[in-house]
This record gives C-alpha cells, sequence and structure tokens, in this order.
C-alpha cells in the first residue's frame, strides 16, 4: 500500500523533471532522496578518433577540469555511429596509466638490462642523430630500419622515406593480414582493405572462416554482423572453438585446424557441381571457370570429410544455404590470417568461394569503396631510388609480396643469419612490441643484441623498451594531432586525431619527435610546417573542407558514390586479365598453384600428447598493447588455456588450475595459465588469447599475468607466394608448475649445456594500488 | 495513463559479451576501481559439438517487489522515478542487508563512501531529458533496450511484445523489470 503511493508520486516526479528540462539532478526531491550524480559529463567535448586498435573509430572525449573523464562513440562518425567497443570506451586507462613512459631515457648498461637515466629531449634527440648520421655515412641510410604499428608512425614513415631507407616495416602485413590482401588482390584484383569493404549490415549469409567477430572487436564490423543477424542472416562458422559466433550459427562446423582449405574446395565442388554458382556473374566477370570446374570435380564432400571430420551432408548443406542467399552471402576474408603457410591459397580460395556467389560489388557481399582524396602536403620528392628492402636473403623469394617483410628486416639484422651482409644496423621502433609481434622471439633477441643502436618510441614500458638504447615517450592519442584520415569506406569522409588534453608528463606528440630529428638528420625541407594543424590545414582546404567544421564535428562526409555494381558502381577488375581470376596465369607463371589445391601432406600432426597451439582475440584487448589497461583488465585480466573436456580428464587437469604450456621444441611458457576445461574446443588443439604472459616488469598490471603464444612460436611456415609467417603450425603440452619447479632444479645441478635465454630480468613489482586507484578511479 | 515504469531488456540473440557496457557504465558512473555496476555472464551447455551458449549481461533488476528496499532499515534504498531502485548516500550506513536480499547480487560497498553502489539505469542521463543508458548507448550491438514498459509504444514495450523473453530467476518473486529476448 505504501509503496503503491510511492510509485504515484514518482511519476509526479518524473513530470515536473521534464518541465523544469535541463535542471541538475542534485535536488532533493519529493522522494526526500538524493538523486544521484556522477558529474561525468564533461565541461568541453572534443571530437577525434580512437587508437586502441586500428580501426579508427570517431568518438567524443569528455573533459571536465582538464581530465578526460569518459569516451563515447562520435554519432557522426561512420565507423563508430555512436557505438564503441570495450577498448575504445576504456581509452582513458591508457591516459591515465600510472606505468606509463613519462621522461626520455638513454641506457646505462647492458642491452635488455633495463637500467636508464632520464635525460632532457634534446639530448635524447641528439644521440638518435648522431648515431643514425654516423651510420649512414659508414652503411648508407638504408642500414637504419623502421617498424611500426598506429596510425601515428605515418609521422615517422615520412621522416623514413625523407632520409632514405627503404626498410620500413610493419608486422600488420607478413604477420597479420597480408596473405589475404594478396590473395583477393590476385582474383579480383584488389584487397579488401582496412576498414574491409565487407558489406555484413545486408548479408543474408554470413561464413566466418576461423574470424570470431564479437571476440574479435572491430567495432563497425561487429555492429553489421549484429544488424544482419537481427534481420535473420544466416551463419556458417568454421573454427575449432566454440567461438561466441559459432554459438550464434546455423551450422558450427568444428573443422580440424589446417584443413579449412578441404572444406572451402569442396563448397567449390558443390557450388558448381550443383550448379547452384552465379552463372550470369561467372559468364560476365570471371576467367578460367573451365579450369576450375574440371579441377575441383576432385574436392567432393565425401573427400573432405576423413581430412577435416566435416560430414559430407554439412558441407552440402552449408554450402546451398550459402548458394540460397546469394549474392548476398558474404565469405569473411577474416584479418589475422597467417596460420599454416598456405595462407595467400587459402585466401584465395575464400575469394573464388565468393566469386562463384557473385558476391565481390554486391549488396550483402562486398561493397565498392570510395575515399576523398586527400591531396599529399608539398612536400620535395623522396630520395629513396636505387634502394631495395633488405627483408629478403634473395629478391626472387616471395615474388608477390608487396609490402615489406618486418621478419626479414628483422632476420637482415643477424650476422650469418639468413642474409650474408646483416646490411641492417639501426632500428627505430614505432608502437610495436617486436618479441610479442614477430615469431620466434629468440630469433629477435639475437637480432637485438647484434644492432648498433635501438630506439623506440612508446607509450607504455614493452618489452621492446627494455631493450632500448634511447627511450622517446609518446604521447597518447588523446594527447596529440595527426594526421587527417580519409579512408576507403562505404561512404567517403575525412576525420581528424585532435589534442583532447596536453601530454602528461614529459611525453611529446610523435610529429613533434618527427620533426625534431628531422632537423637533426638535416632533412628541415621536409619539416617545412610548424604545427600538425598548419599540416593538416594546407591538405584540407584544397577540398574546401572547413578546419573549424572539422574541429568541432570530428567528421566531414564526402560525396556520395554508388558501393554496388547493381546501383552503378563500375565493376573493375585490375587483374592481368581484366577479369575475375578463378585461374592465375600469374600464379603459374612463378610456378605456384593457379587455383587453390589441397597438400593435405603438408599438415603436420601433433606428436603424441602435444596439441595445435591456437591463438585468438578477447574483445577487450587489442594484442598485448592493451593488456596493462587497467581499465579494460578489469573485464578481462589474463588469459585461460581451453582444454577440451576429455584431454583435460585425460591429464587430469582440473578447471582454474594453472599451468605452463611447453611446445614441441622444449620452450616452456615463462608463466601459467588458467586451464579452462570446454566441451567448446575440439580435443586436437587448445587455445589461449594473445597478449598476454609480458614479461615487461615495468608493466605493473600486465607482467606475469597469462601465458605468451609468442614465445610457444619457435616455428613458423612462411608463404610462399608473399612471405606471411604461418605461425598455428607449433604444438603443446601442459607442465604442472611444481613438475617444472623440479625439472629446473634438476637442471641447475646438471652441467651447463646452453647460456640461458637472455630476456629482461623480473623487477619486483610493488604492489601500489592507492596509486593506481588515484589514477584510474578519480 | 499509467505511470512510468522503466525496464531494460538485452537481446540474446545479438549480445556477443564484449563487456562494453560494462567499461562505459564504469567511465559514465565513475564507478569505484575493481567493482561494476554491470557484468556479463556466459554459460554454455551440452557435450562437443553439440552446444548452446547463454550470454547475458546483468545489473540490477530493479525490482517491482524490490526486497533491497523493503529491508533497509534507513530508508536509503528507496523507489525512484520510474521505478528506479535507488540509494540515497546520505542514509545509507553500509550495513549491508540490502546485498543480503538481493537475490541478484546486484550491490556492493564502494570503498571510497562505504555505502552501497549499484545500477541507476542512468537515472542522472534520463532526468536531464537524455533517454539512454550509457550500456545502452555504446552496445555495438544495439543489443540493450531501456524505456517506459508501460507506454505499449515503447521501444522495448514493442521489443517485448514481439519477442518471446525470460527473466533471471523469477522464482524469486521480486517481480523484476529486467528481460531478455531469446
Amino acid at each position: 500500500m505504501r509503496r503503491r503511493e510511492f510509485i504515484r508520486i514518482s511519476s509526479y516526479g518524473l513530470g515536473g523533471a521534464s518541465l523544469l528540462g535541463g535542471v541538475t539532478t542534485n535536488w532533493f526531491n519529493l522522494y526526500g532522496a538524493q538523486l544521484p550524480n556522477p558529474g561525468t559529463d564533461g565541461d568541453r567535448v572534443v571530437p577525434t578518433f580512437c587508437e586502441l586498435c586500428f580501426w579508427k573509430c570517431g568518438i567524443l572525449a569528455h573533459v571536465k577540469d582538464g581530465r578526460v573523464t569518459k569516451l563515447q562513440g562520435n554519432p557522426k562518425d561512420p565507423l563508430s555511429q555512436g557505438h564503441l567497443c570495450p577498448r575504445g570506451t576504456g581509452g582513458t586507462g591508457l591516459l591515465y596509466d600510472p606505468d606509463r613512459l613519462k621522461k626520455p631515457m638513454i641506457r646505462v648498461d647492458r642491452r635488455g638490462s633495463q637500467e636508464f637515466e632520464e635525460v632532457s629531449w634534446d639530448a635524447a634527440l641528439n644521440v638518435v642523430a648522431e648515431k643514425f648520421l654516423k651510420i649512414k655515412e659508414e652503411h648508407g641510410p638504408e642500414a637504419v630500419a623502421l617498424f611500426s604499428h598506429g596510425y601515428g608512425g605515418g609521422w615517422m614513415k615520412h621522416l623514413f622515406h625523407a632520409w632514405g631507407s627503404p626498410n620500413i616495416a610493419a608486422p600488420s602485413y607478413a604477420q597479420c593480414r597480408g596473405p589475404r590482401d594478396v590473395g583477393f588482390d590476385l582474383t579480383f584484383g584488389s584487397g579488401v582493405g582496412s576498414p574491409e569493404r565487407t558489406d555484413l549490415r545486408h548479408s543474408k549469409c554470413i561464413v566466418l572462416i576461423g574470424s570470431h567477430l564479437g571476440e574479435n572487436m572491430h567495432n563497425t564490423q561487429v555492429q553489421d554482423f549484429a544488424h544482419a543477424l537481427r534481420n535473420g542472416s544466416d551463419l556458417i562458422v568454421l573454427d575449432p572453438r566454440y567461438s561466441v559466433a559459432a554459438s550464434k550459427a546455423n551450422h558450427w562446423l568444428p573443422v580440424k585446424p589446417g584443413t579449412d582449405m578441404a572444406i572451402l574446395l569442396a563448397w567449390m565442388n558443390v557450388l558448381i557441381h550443383e550448379d547452384l554458382y552465379d552463372r550470369e556473374y561467372i559468364g560476365n566477370y570471371a576467367y578460367g571457370f573451365d579450369q576450375l570446374k574440371e579441377h575441383v570435380r576432385q574436392y567432393t564432400p565425401e573427400w573432405a570429410y576423413p581430412r577435416t571430420g566435416i560430414e559430407a551432408d554439412v558441407i552440402r548443406r552449408t554450402a546451398r544455404m550459402m548458394a540460397a542467399a546469394k549474392p548476398a552471402t558474404l565469405v569473411h576474408p577474416g584479418r589475422h590470417v597467417t596460420w599454416y603457410g598456405n595462407d595467400t591459397q587459402r585466401s584465395r580460395a575464400i575469394a573464388i568461394v565468393n566469386a562463384l556467389l557473385g558476391s565481390w560489388g554486391r549488396k550483402g557481399g562486398f561493397y565498392v569503396p570510395s575515399a576523398v582524396s586527400l591531396p599529399p602536403y608539398a612536400y620535395p620528392a623522396y630520395d629513396d631510388a636505387g634502394h631495395t628492402p633488405a627483408d629478403k636473403p634473395e629478391p626472387s623469394l616471395y615474388p608477390l609480396a608487396d609490402d615489406v617483410l618486418a621478419q626479414g628486416v628483422c632476420d637482415a639484422t643477424i650476422p650469418g643469419g639468413l642474409r650474408s651482409d646483416a646490411s641492417i644496423k639501426a632500428w627505430m621502433v614505432y608502437g610495436s612490441n617486436l618479441p610479442t609481434t614477430l615469431p620466434n622471439p629468440e630469433q629477435t633477441y639475437k637480432a637485438i643484441q647484434a644492432l648498433d643502436f635501438l630506439v623506440t618510441v612508446d607509450v607504455l614500458p614493452a618489452e621492446i623498451v627494455g631493450w632500448s638504447d634511447v627511450v622517446l615517450p609518446e604521447a597518447t592519442y588523446l594527447e596529440r594531432c595527426d594526421e587527417p584520415w580519409a579512408p576507403a569506406y562505404r561512404e567517403s569522409y575525412v576525420t581528424v586525431r585532435q589534442e583532447v588534453v596536453p601530454p602528461m608528463y614529459e611525453s611529446k606528440p610523435g610529429w613533434w619527435i618527427a620533426r625534431e630529428l628531422g632537423h637533426r638528420l638535416g632533412l628541415p625541407h621536409f619539416f617545412p610546417w610548424e604545427t600538425p594543424e598548419e599540416y593538416a590545414e594546407s591538405r584540407l582546404k584544397p577540398l574546401g573542407i572547413d578546419c573549424e567544421v572539422m574541429k568541432t564535428e570530428g567528421v566531414v562526409l564526402g560525396p556520395k558514390k554508388p558501393i554496388y555494381f547493381e546501383e552503378g558502381a563500375t565493376p573493375a577488375f585490375w587483374t592481368d586479365s581484366g577479369k575475375i581470376e578463378l585461374y592465375s596465369q600469374k600464379l603459374a607463371a612463378l610456378g605456384f598453384d593457379a587455383m587453390p589445391t589441397c597438400h593435405m601432406e603438408e599438415l603436420e600432426e601433433p606428436p603424441p600428447g602435444f596439441y595445435r597451439l591456437l591463438f585468438g582475440r578477447a574483445p577487450q584487448h587489442t594484442f598485448g598493447r592493451t593488456t596493462n589497461n587497467r581499465l579494460l583488465s578489469e573485464t578481462h585480466d589474463e588469459n585461460a588455456v581451453w582444454v577440451n573436456t576429455e584431454v583435460a580428464k585425460a591429464w587430469g587437469l582440473k578447471h582454474g588450475e594453472r599451468i605452463h604450456l611447453k611446445n614441441q621444441d622444449g620452450v616452456t611458457s615463462t608463466f601459467t595459465a588458467p586451464v579452462k576445461v570446454t566441451e567448446g574446443i575440439r580435443p586436437d588443439c587448445v587455445y589461449i588469447v594473445h597478449g598476454y604472459g609480458r614479461k615487461a616488469a615495468k608493466l605493473r598490471q600486465a607482467y606475469g599475468k597469462g601465458i605468451d603464444d609468442a614465445e610457444l612460436v619457435t616455428r613458423y611456415k612462411v608463404d610462399p607466394i608473399m612471405g606471411g609467417t604461418g605461425m598455428n603450425v607449433n604444438f603443446v603440452t601442459f607442465v604442472r608448475p611444481d613438475v617444472l619447479t623440479a625439472e629446473r632444479a634438476a637442471a641447475a645441478e646438471a652441467p651447463e649445456e646452453a647460456a640461458p635465454t637472455e630476456v629482461p630480468a623480473a623487477e619486483s613489482t610493488p604492489s601500489d594500488s592507492a596509486l593506481v586507484a588515484a589514477e584510474v578511479a578519480s | 495513463m499509467s505511470a512510468v515504469r522503466y525496464a531494460m531488456a538485452i537481446d540474446t540473440r545479438t549480445c556477443v559479451g564484449c563487456t562494453a557496457c560494462v567499461t562505459a557504465c564504469k567511465t559514465e558512473n565513475n564507478v569505484a576501481e575493481g567493482f561494476s555496476r554491470d557484468w556479463i555472464q556466459t554459460v554454455v551447455n551440452g557435450q562437443f559439438p553439440n552446444l548452446t551458449m547463454e550470454i547475458t549481461s546483468q545489473r540490477c533488476n530493479h525490482c517491482e517487489d524490490a526486497p533491497c528496499v523493503s529491508v533497509c532499515p534507513t530508508g536509503a534504498s528507496y523507489v525512484g522515478p520510474g521505478g528506479t531502485i535507488l540509494v540515497d548516500h546520505d542514509k545509507c550506513t553500509g550495513c549491508k542487508a540490502c546485498i543480503a536480499a538481493c537475490p541478484y547480487d546486484a550491490r556492493f560497498v564502494d570503498p571510497r563512501t562505504g555505502t552501497i553502489d549499484k545500477c541507476t539505469f542512468c537515472v542522472h542521463r534520463i532526468e536531464n531529458g537524455i533517454p539512454t543508458t550509457a550500456c545502452q548507448t555504446v552496445c555495438p550491438t544495439e543489443s540493450i533496450y531501456f524505456g517506459d514498459i508501460n507506454d505499449p509504444d515503447s521501444e522495448i514495450s514493442r521489443a517485448l511484445a514481439r519477442r518471446d523473453s525470460f527473466t533471471l530467476m523469477p522464482e524469486a518473486g521480486t517481480r523484476p523489470r529486467h528481460y531478455y529476448l531469446k
């Protein structure tokens, strides 16, 4: 009775509030109580774009009393559309990370000892310039290499082009999406780009090959994925693991790892031989259909079943489901696809299935993107003619690599390594933590020890920072301007990253670091602008873009163009034949399979008691880059080892028990992770989320939590077509901590066999929770 | 016209359990470090390969018959605008009676104040004319519906009318106003 009274009063209360409109909520009201008001709305709101991953969603940063209180999606931004993933939402956890690099530092002890002296910017930059110039004098500018990841790296790339080094590499190519782009380029004459030109939003059937959208959290893709599901799209998921996406699928195909190619070929067989493909589309646009038809005759679903573990009937039914929705069927190209060394060919197979379904250039398949054509800044011409990257032992290797291979540049640093002439003498590393991004970290450490000079530009004290000679602390994305961005997307637009709050500590923005180095390296003519705003204006104004509007809105839309063939977009294929190449003459001429072919004999089986190591993403993290973020760690603070229930039973492993993983080469993970006993993974593999098991002690949040897959990837299989490093070719077994301790004690008593791995020493990690709380929560 | 009754519904078909809702709530509401007002629960059932997964984004259910309100000795837990269940921090002594009474484990003591904290349905936004909660706004899969279930034309009412739904622990008898769309 009394509550009923209360409720009636509450509705009056609401009416009153709406009449007053906009009054503060901190008033004593009819409830006789104070309504809560956290007061996190900013006194100013600054639009910019995110850098927690590389999707670059438009955000609105709320700033109150000089502090960024919260980050929200910018509704005007085509990528975020007002929504964000957890990482973008948790960007303040990076800005206010108490472990941030605060001052420039110079190493004072042996490399890797982590003994640094804090110095002035002048002192640090002078050392970098002096070393670079000395190396240039002795070995040429190409002996200095840049590894870069992230949008701010654009300034450093410009510096290196001006400097004259062709050795500019990003692990995002040969360790990630390179094979996909080459495979699609070979087939359609263009890659899928980033953001991918997938029209998921309008798909009526989505096929994911190992891609775990929802855990892999590129914002717009996940928005579009959900939108398609809401509209009743069918979903087929090929994954050895019961991913979140698999749980939403009509058909989850728990394929044997490494045999995706067999499924793709069998799908081609069904689509062609049951006459389910898009005849008209293939007739108009494709080259080599007859050869393909003949080629896939052998790859029946019955042939695929014993190889993949997927029943013939399921392969047929899923192929028919894909055909029923064509051309609005999207076989997703994936993003991190460096798995087995046959990745370009697997990506070709994905491209060909899409071609058979007529989805390229069609609504619900792949749209035709357009971009605002930002004029380049009027710099003098780069003088890098005549230099070729040192990323291949022989120029004829990996003939279709269309970017520099990061692992190759690393190898070219080691005397007596893959290249006998060890031509690289110095590295600048911008935002890429090489020991966890390149396979076989031992090789990376060897290269680092062979360097004359290593400088890192980073925000956090990642592992690579500990190995550096000079450390340059960069401002975070919320504290700096970067170049304007005009992506190729379904609608063309321009967006800017602007300084939300001034750089904290003594950190400096990348543009400033590049410019200062440019001046010291005798390249002032490549840095004629004084500020990044001046730089941006000179590129935006010719397009008639009002820079004030750009600053207040964050986004300016470009002209609309048709994005589907059926709406007037031009079907253009920049292949040799000018058609979609089902049969690739280019591959044939180079001695590769002209059509994707199954080479099951190349697939190694796990040794007894070992399981294939698979790794992937969690929605809260972008590799190791975010695992120190305390805000994001609250929802995901370490990885777990997914182990099939039967396997766990055989090993006596209990859910939550902590274990090490040991690989086929005897390498044991430095740290442990809890076992996740689950029915949701095949018994022949285990799975962990990438980015954990951090060894850099100064990352006080992430240090020692979980297992690092990279240290267990001592083997990799190089894609002969473009040099991608297939990393899903390692096998692991379980080692209990007490067994490992006993083993290590026994080894310590035995005569010394080999020098122990030199890894930056773990320092004590004082619990500093009071400081952390103050930094993060207030 | 009946009184405004705020409710939330989560589309379990599209929710991927990414926890953006958790982080957005934390920054919007300045929630204490190490605590959260909402959370994700994922349950997998069945045997390989015949499995089901249920992902639920959970928070205070803003129950119609809220035991936390009736049990509160100081009147700090109260029914606010639109039936939201709120806590008046000036009256709260941190006695935790409400924590024991809540079947959803939605309440915790904020270590900074010693008083109870929990989901408010972002009443500070609602009352200031922003008709969405922080978790709803951020959600990349647009799986969160929020609004007045006494208004048959509200988005949430229409979603609940169109789709089958369930609540958590209906047996607790608290008449939760937090639904899951099947």
